[in-house]
C-alpha cells in the first residue's frame, strides 16, 4: 500500500516540554490506524501538527508525497486532510446545517456581485450545497436536526456533527480525536460502524481514542504514544502482546499475560 | 427566570417610558412616580411570562424583528417615510443624525458583529469619508457629490486595508487599541494637514447635492435621501449575511481554529469585513459632510467611537434591525429626554446599565436566541 502521509522525525517542544519526541510513522493509503497511549503522550500535539496548529521544532511531515511543514491550517485542509477535535468546537451560534456548509465552503464559487445581487448561479449553489448539506446530516445521523442550532444538540450529536462538517471537505484523510469519548456503547457502535463506511468511500482515517473496545475492533494498526515517543506499531493481536506497551498502560513490574487483559488508562 | 426572559420586558418599559415621557413635561416630580408605577408593572408582566401565550407572542415579536417578516418591514418603513409629514423641523433633524448614525452602526456591525473584531477607531473611517467629500468638492471642486460618495467609501476602504493587513492577524485587546490608535491618527492628521483639511477650522461651505434637477438642501428631503442610503446599505449587507461571506464570517466569531480547520482562510475573511465595514463607514462620512455643510476634527472623536460601538451592542450584537435599533435609542432618546435637564445623563445611564443587566445580547437580540424561542414552542 501506498503511504499518504509520511511523518519524519517530527519533534515539538513547548518551552522545556517535549511533546513529541523525533516521532517517524506513516499511514498508508486506505487503512484505519489508530492512535493510543496515556494521557500526555502527544497524541492531539501530533494532530495538531499534521494540521498546521503546531509549529514542529524539527522534522517533516510529507501528504502524498508533498511537504507540508510548516502550511497554514487553512491550506492543508484544503490539501485534504479534515480534522475533528477532542473538546467540542462546533459553531454554536449557527444552525447544524451551516455548520456542514462551512466544510463545503470551498465548493461555493458565486462572488459579491452575485451575492448583492441575488443572481441565478448564487440560487443554484445555495440550493445544491444545502442539499449536500442535508445529505451529509442523513449519512451520520442528524438528517432531523438540520434545523436546529448547533449548542442545542447533545453532546454525542455534537460530536457527530464535527464528523460530518469535517466530511464536507472531501477529505483524503480523516483525523478523528475521541470520537467516542463519552458516547454510551450504542453511540459507539454507531461510530465504529461509521468509520468503516467512511473508509468504504476511500477515506483513510487515522483515530485517537482511549476505548480500547473501539480501538481493537476497528483498526488496521494501532500506533502506541508514551511521552512523546512512538514506542510501538502493529495490528491489535501485536499490540495487545506487546510487553513495552503494557509497561506503558500499567506501569512497570505488571505481569506481560495480557491476552485477555485490554489496557485500558481510563474508565 | 434567567436573564433573556427578563430582556423583551425592559424592552416594553423602555417603550412605555418614551410614550409616558411627553406627558410629564419636564415636572421632574412625577419622574418618581413613573418609576413605582414601572415597578409594579413589572411584577405582573413577570407572572405574565410564566403563561404560554405570553411565552409565544413574544417569541413571534422578537422573530418578526430579527427574521424578514416583511409586513413590519413594510410597516417601520413607511413610518419612516411619513416622519417628515408628521414632525417639526428640529425632529427631522434628529432623525437624520440617527440614520446616519444607523448607517454607521450598520457598517461597523459587520466587523463587531460577524466576526466579533473589536474596533474601536472606527470613526476615523467615517472621517476620511467626510473629508475626501469636503476636499473633493468644496476644496479642490474636482467633482460633485455623486462622484465623491463612492469614492468616500473606496478611500476608506482602501484605508481599511492599510490598517488592516498589517494588524488583523492581531487579536482582541490588542486589535482594539491598534483601531483606537489608527482614529487618534487620523484625527491628528486632519488637524496637521492645513493646506487640504483645514486644520481645526475644518472645511467650510460643502453643498447639498442634486438629484434628478430636484435639489436635497430642504431638511424633508435630505431626510429621505438618507433613508434612501440606509436601505440601500441594509439589503446589500442583509444579501451578504445571509451568503456564503456572512456563514464564513460567524464561524471564524465562534471558533477559529474550527474554521481554519475546515479550509477558512481566517486572515482574509477578517480582512474582508474589516474593508468593508470601512467602506460603509466611509459613505456614511461623505453623508455626513453635506448634512453639515462643514467639517472639521472635533466631530470625529472617541467618543463617537464609543458610541457608535453602543449602538452595535446594545442593539443588539450581529443583528442589522440591532445596529438600526440601537442608533435611533442612542440618538433620539437624549433628545426626548432634553426636558429633564440635569437627570437626562442620569436616566440615559439608567437605561444602558439596565440593558447590560437584563438584555445582554441586546435590544433585538440575537438571531440564534429567535431561532431557540421557536423551537421550545415546537418542542
Amino acid at each position: 500500500m501506498a503511504d499518504l502521509l509520511v511523518i519524519e522525525g517530527l519533534s515539538v517542544a513547548f518551552g522545556g516540554v517535549q511533546a513529541l519526541n523525533r516521532v517517524s510513522l506513516s499511514v498508508h493509503e486506505g487503512e484505519i490506524l489508530s492512535i493510543i497511549g496515556p494521557n500526555g503522550a502527544g497524541k492531539t500535539s501530533l494532530f495538531n501538527s499534521i494540521t498546521g496548529a503546531y509549529l514542529p521544532n524539527q522534522g517533516r511531515l510529507l501528504f502524498r508525497d508533498k511537504e507540508i511543514t510548516g502550511r497554514k491550517p487553512h491550506e492543508i485542509a484544503r490539501l485534504g486532510i479534515a480534522r475533528s477535535f477532542q473538546n467540542l468546537k462546533p459553531f454554536a451560534e449557527m444552525t447544524v446545517r451551516e455548520n456542514v456548509l462551512i466544510g463545503l465552503e470551498r465548493r461555493f464559487s458565486y462572488g459579491l456581485l452575485a451575492t448583492i445581487l441575488r443572481s441565478t448561479r448564487f440560487r443554484d449553489e445555495e440550493l445544491n450545497h444545502r442539499k449536500s448539506a442535508g445529505e451529509l446530516l442523513e449519512f451520520v445521523g442528524l438528517g432531523r436536526r438540520s434545523r436546529q442550532l448547533a449548542r442545542n444538540l447533545t453532546y454525542g450529536e455534537q460530536k457527530m456533527l464535527e464528523i460530518a462538517r469535517a466530511l464536507a471537505l472531501k477529505p483524503t484523510l480523516l483525523l478523528l480525536d475521541e470520537p467516542v469519548a463519552g458516547m454510551n456503547p450504542t453511540e459507539t457502535g454507531f461510530v465504529m460502524e461509521l468509520v468503516r463506511k467512511v473508509r468504504g468511500e476511500g477515506i483513510t482515517v487515522v483515530i485517537i481514542e482511549h476505548d480500547m473496545k473501539m480501538v481493537m475492533g476497528i483498526s488496521d494498526r494501532i500506533c502506541v504514544l508514551d511521552r512523546g515517543e512512538l514506542i510501538a506499531t502493529g495490528d491489535p493481536d501485536e499490540i495487545r502482546r506487546n510487553p513495552r506497551v503494557i509497561e506503558a498502560y500499567l506501569g512497570g513490574g505488571a505481569t506481560p499475560n495480557a491476552e485477555k487483559q485490554t489496557p485500558n488508562p481510563e474508565p | 427566570m434567567n436573564a433573556r426572559s427578563l430582556g423583551l420586558s425592559t424592552f416594553y418599559y423602555l417603550g412605555l417610558l418614551l410614550i409616558v415621557l411627553p406627558f410629564l413635561k419636564g415636572n421632574t416630580l412625577y419622574l418618581p412616580l413613573f418609576f413605582l408605577a414601572l415597578w409594579t408593572l413589572r411584577r405582573t408582566a413577570f407572572a405574565g411570562e410564566q403563561n404560554r401565550t405570553f411565552v409565544r407572542l413574544r417569541a413571534r415579536v422578537d422573530r418578526a424583528v430579527i427574521g424578514n417578516h416583511k409586513p413590519l418591514l413594510a410597516l417601520l418603513l413607511a413610518g419612516a417615510v411619513a416622519l417628515p409629514f408628521v414632525s417639526s423641523n428640529y425632529l427631522i433633524d434628529v432623525f437624520t443624525s440617527a440614520l446616519l448614525y444607523a448607517i454607521l452602526a450598520t457598517a461597523l456591525n459587520i466587523t463587531v458583529g460577524m466576526t466579533g473584531t473589536l474596533v474601536l477607531g472606527f470613526i476615523g473611517f467615517y472621517a476620511i469619508g467626510a473629508y475626501t467629500t469636503g476636499i473633493l468638492t468644496a476644496k479642490l471642486h474636482l467633482c460633485g457629490f455623486w462622484t465623491a460618495l463612492p469614492l468616500s467609501g473606496l478611500i476608506a476602504l482602501c484605508f481599511g486595508l492599510l490598517l488592516g493587513i498589517p494588524t488583523l492577524r492581531l487579536k482582541g485587546d490588542y486589535l482594539a487599541i491598534v483601531t483606537l490608535g489608527f482614529g487618534e491618527i487620523i484625527k491628528i492628521f486632519l488637524n496637521n494637514l492645513d493646506s487640504y483639511t483645514g486644520g481645526p477650522n475644518g472645511i467650510l461651505g460643502i453643498k447639498k447635492p442634486t438629484l434628478f434637477g430636484w435639489g436635497l438642501d430642504s431638511l424633508p428631503a435630505f431626510y429621505w435621501f438618507c433613508l434612501l442610503c440606509l436601505v440601500v446599505e441594509i439589503i446589500i449587507v442583509a444579501r451578504i449575511f445571509a451568503s456564503r461571506y456572512g456563514r464564513a464570517w460567524v464561524a471564524v466569531r465562534e471558533n477559529e481554529m474550527a474554521a481554519a480547520a475546515l479550509g477558512i482562510d481566517v486572515f482574509r475573511r477578517h480582512l474582508l469585513s474589516f474593508s468593508l465595514s470601512a467602506f460603509f463607514g466611509g459613505c456614511a462620512g461623505s453623508l455626513f459632510a453635506v448634512k453639515q455643510g462643514f467639517i472639521s476634527p472635533d466631530s470625529f472623536t472617541f467618543l463617537e467611537s464609543v458610541m457608535v460601538l453602543c449602538m452595535v451592542v446594545l442593539g443588539g450584537i450581529g443583528t442589522i434591525a440591532g445596529a438600526v435599533a440601537g442608533a435611533l435609542l442612542l440618538i433620539v432618546l437624549p433628545e426626548l429626554l432634553r426636558e429633564f435637564a440635569l437627570y437626562r445623563m442620569l436616566i440615559f445611564g439608567a437605561v444602558m446599565i439596565a440593558f447590560m443587566i437584563y438584555r445582554p445580547h441586546g435590544l433585538v437580540g440575537s438571531r440564534a436566541i429567535a431561532l431557540e424561542q421557536e423551537d421550545s414552542l415546537h418542542g
